[in-house]
């Protein structure tokens, strides 16, 4: 009788023991499985900068031949830079206070996130809009992808450019709809990566902008 | 968050349902079995294609029944035009390089395997692994269109070398719309690429096992690791270079069409383009592509070959940094392609110098081999038969290399027979090779059946014999002037070699035909092999600590931990000449060592 208490017990702490563990191992496959997504999004960094080297180094292949003109950039373009950069503060300010409460964001927190996100995408919105302008003016002064080397360079990184922006805006309306809908049952890791992709959408775009605006 | 790690506990919830279970499956080794079924059916219309072109190059009235009816133009009354011989070479070398030598060796069993070697549960991102092998499907099936549309398929060779593919149907049949779909295809192909690229290197990276260092990887998994970084740099490359052909040929820029080029009476409303521009980044993607079709069978074969020999190899370590210096290497070697295009003598000699670097860690790889294979108690089998098969075919078509690395020789070899085969040897063949030694090998853990063995050493004999029958007169054909992508030979000095080429297109038609004996044994041995216990090889790596086949989550509840490397052959364990990664027991040599 008494063995079988004993192994009554023993079994039960067995069971728990058990639940412990696999709650810990849970714990250890979310840990990994974070660490995997912001290796992916390094790597996926890794190659956009890869095939954006590849069309600059066509563009100084390009550069040396005779039809080679000029290109005068489209002024809106100096205000989009600063919108886009904006929107890098901004989802910086978003993960900082989400970074503040990093087990169980309340509710209130959330929201305010999400605020933050809201504004970023409706910035990244405006970068587009204005990138839009900037093909406007130059069609209006009829200058076309094909009209010359120069320009065909102006529209292809750009455009290319503003298709990386809008899966980023895709992936921040998902995270701005989650964030204020419920209490931040977002995973951390995928907002964190997020945040990495816009903060680089930012920074190549300042790339091809010196690039234009040097070479076109 | 709490609620999240639980769900994380696994990363996909177990399949039901037919789509999801076969289809549009998350789970890595049904996709892994997707990208090996692609792969049969590429390698077997690629097969097909170059027995057209053979019977065509030495028969050129010979009538093929039923062609007419794909391509009444391509072939009028069932005999093959020049151009329709051009259009079936481009399908050939596009179908085969990009559809089964990158896919079957690296996307088929890195994606089987890679995940059950190092312990985990599935790829880093299986939504991302799904899409990447539909993306590649949908590449397939765009490539496949240009057959059926009245145009044909492109003329263009799978290198499709600028200005020509780059203006439209001035440059002949196939170049309008085929050609598009060509560039297309190979745009989307790039894209699945990439995400299979990325999935590989953040599996590998972050998701092993606890006690799965990085040096305790099989070798395998090192190839695919190192494939999957090649991978992601060539690619990254080649999308840019299709986007810019695409907007050449349809947009009107002008990108690779220089100005006054007069094609077919025409003159191309182009300016200023430059030609050579399409294939720096062709070929920039290009060479590290052979790398990307040889490497992961390197790691397959080293990884079977130390399971067949009974002990390890001389050292892994030289191994793996021999595939990382290969690798690396392989980014400083494109120009060789590009030695008669027009490059100044100076970087012709920067071009020759790594390309003549990188045989040394061939070289050193191949001594690995065979130095290890010395006093070996070699076990043979359909696996290890092909394995010996690779070194001796990477061997035999790597030894060219060393001619056509050096400018001057390869002003009289360039695009010729020699050339052909040379890669059809070291990279065409090798690969392929690699990949019957891993079917032979992993078969049974993917199927629970085992293959047929006779059938198997019987392809093997047919291909390997076949193979250097095909591929060694190319060589002799080379020196002797033959320029490849020529679809007859009227020249007086080619009459006498004739005979020659009649000799190798029956010896591709017979090896071919041996290429069935497989198809039977793989479909046969499916349904009606024998059952295959866990670990029919007894080797020492994860997979073959689980059943086979492998259930949905590849370890069930069991969460993997690795205290050995992988290749702990020759010593005495528990049960036999060997001791499994995951097994806590102390190694202990055999005695006599």
């Amino acid at each position: 009788m008494s063995s079988s208490v004993v192994s009554t017990v023993s079994s039960q702490t067995n069971a728990l023991a058990s639940s412990k563990r696999a709650s810990a191992q849970a714990a250890l496959a979310y840990a990994k499985q974070a660490r995997a997504s912001s290796s992916g999004i390094w790597v996926g960094v890794f190659a956009i900068t890869m095939s954006f080297a590849a069309f600059t180094s066509a563009l100084f292949v390009r550069e040396g031949t005779s039809d080679w003109s000029h290109l005068t950039l489209p002024t809106v373009l100096y205000f989009n830079t600063l919108i886009l950069l904006a929107s890098s503060l901004t989802v910086e300010m978003a993960r900082r206070v989400l970074a503040a409460e990093p087990v169980q964001a309340g509710k209130g927190t959330s929201q305010k996130a999400g605020a933050w996100v809201w504004i970023t995408l409706l910035l990244g919105l405006a970068f587009c809009a204005g990138q839009y302008r900037a093909w406007q003016e130059l069609r209006a002064e009829g200058i076309y992808l094909a009209t010359n080397p120069n320009s065909s360079f102006f529209y292809l990184l750009s455009f290319l450019h503003a298709l990386h922006v809008l899966v980023g805006i895709l992936v921040l309306a998902y995270l701005a709809v989650r964030l204020m809908a419920s209490r931040g049952a977002i995973r951390r890791s995928l907002f964190d990566n997020t945040a990495i992709y816009w903060h680089f959408m930012g920074v190549l775009w300042v790339y091809l902008f010196l690039l234009c605006r040097m070479k076109l | 968050m709490e609620e999240g790690a639980v769900q994380q506990a696994h990363v996909h919830a177990p399949p039901t349902g037919f789509w999801r279970k076969y289809v549009f499956s998350l789970d890595h080794k049904v996709i892994g079995k997707q990208y090996y079924a692609l792969g049969l059916v590429a390698v077997f219309t690629g097969m097909f294609l170059s027995w057209l072109m053979r019977i065509h190059m030495v028969w050129p009235a010979a009538k093929i029944p039923l062609l007419e009816h794909l391509s009444p133009a391509g072939a009028p009354g069932g005999v093959i035009t020049p151009e329709y011989y051009l259009s079936l070479l481009t399908m050939h070398g596009t179908l085969m390089v990009f559809f089964v030598l990158t896919n079957a060796p690296f996307a088929a069993f890195g994606n089987y395997f890679l995940p059950i070697q190092i312990g985990a549960e599935d790829m880093a991102f299986p939504r991302f692994n799904m899409m990447s092998f539909w993306t590649t499907f949908l590449a397939w099936v765009v490539l496949m269109l240009a057959f059926f549309i009245p145009d044909g398929p492109p003329i263009a060779g799978w290198t499709s070398y600028a200005p020509l593919s780059a203006i439209g149907k001035d440059a002949g049949p196939g170049m309008q719309f085929g050609m598009s779909l060509w560039g297309l295809s190979i745009g989307i192909f790039c894209i699945a690429s990439l995400l299979g690229a990325l999935n590989f290197i953040a599996t590998t990276l972050d998701l092993r096992a606890k006690g799965m260092t990085l040096m305790r990887m099989p070798l395998c998994c090192w190839a695919w690791f190192i494939t999957s970084c090649i991978a992601l740099l060539a690619f990254a490359v080649l999308l840019p270079a299709c986007i810019l052909l695409i907007l050449d040929r349809h947009f009107g820029t002008s990108f690779y069409i220089p100005g006054g080029l007069v094609v077919s009476d025409r003159l191309q409303p182009h300016s200023g383009g430059s030609p050579l521009l399409w294939q720096h980044l062709f070929w920039f993607f290009g060479h590290p592509e052979v790398y990307i079709a040889i490497l992961p069978s390197m790691g397959i074969v080293s990884h079977i070959l130390v399971n067949s020999m009974r002990k390890p190899l001389l050292s892994a370590k030289v191994v793996i940094y021999s595939m990382m210096s290969i690798g690396f290497l392989s980014y400083m070697v494109w120009g060789h392609h590009m030695f008669l295009s027009g490059m100044n003598p100076m970087s012709a000699l920067a071009f020759s110098f790594p390309t003549l670097t990188i045989t040394i860690p061939a070289t050193i790889l191949t001594l690995m081999w065979l130095g290890s294979l010395y006093g070996a108690n070699l076990q043979i089998n359909s696996a290890s038969l092909f394995a010996l098969g690779f070194i001796s075919m990477f061997v035999a078509g790597g030894v060219s290399g060393f001619f056509l690395a050096q400018p001057s020789i390869d002003i009289y070899l360039h695009a010729t027979y020699f050339v052909v085969g040379h890669f059809h040897m070291v990279m065409g063949v090798a690969s392929l090779f690699g990949v019957f030694t891993g079917t032979y090998f992993w078969f049974p853990k993917m199927t629970g059946r085992m293959m047929n063995e006779t059938l198997g050493k019987l392809h093997f004999w047919i291909t390997f014999i076949g193979t250097y029958c095909i591929f060694m007169p190319f060589h002799y054909l080379g020196l002797i002037g033959n320029v490849r992508r020529y679809q007859s030979f009227v020249d007086d000095f080619m009459t006498p070699y004739i005979g020659v080429h009649k000799f190798v297109t029956v010896c591709a038609l017979i090896t071919g035909a041996g290429q069935f004996i497989f198809l039977f044994n793989l479909i046969y041995s499916r349904f009606k092999g024998k059952p295959a216990p866990e670990n029919p090889w007894n080797a020492t790596s994860l997979e073959w600590s689980i059943p086979s086949p492998p259930p949905w989550n590849n370890f069930g509840d069991r969460h993997p931990v690795v205290y050995h490397d992988p290749y702990q052959y020759g010593v005495k364990g528990s049960k036999g000449d060997f001791v499994m990664q995951d097994s806590p027991e102390q190694v202990v040599p055999a005695s006599g060592d």
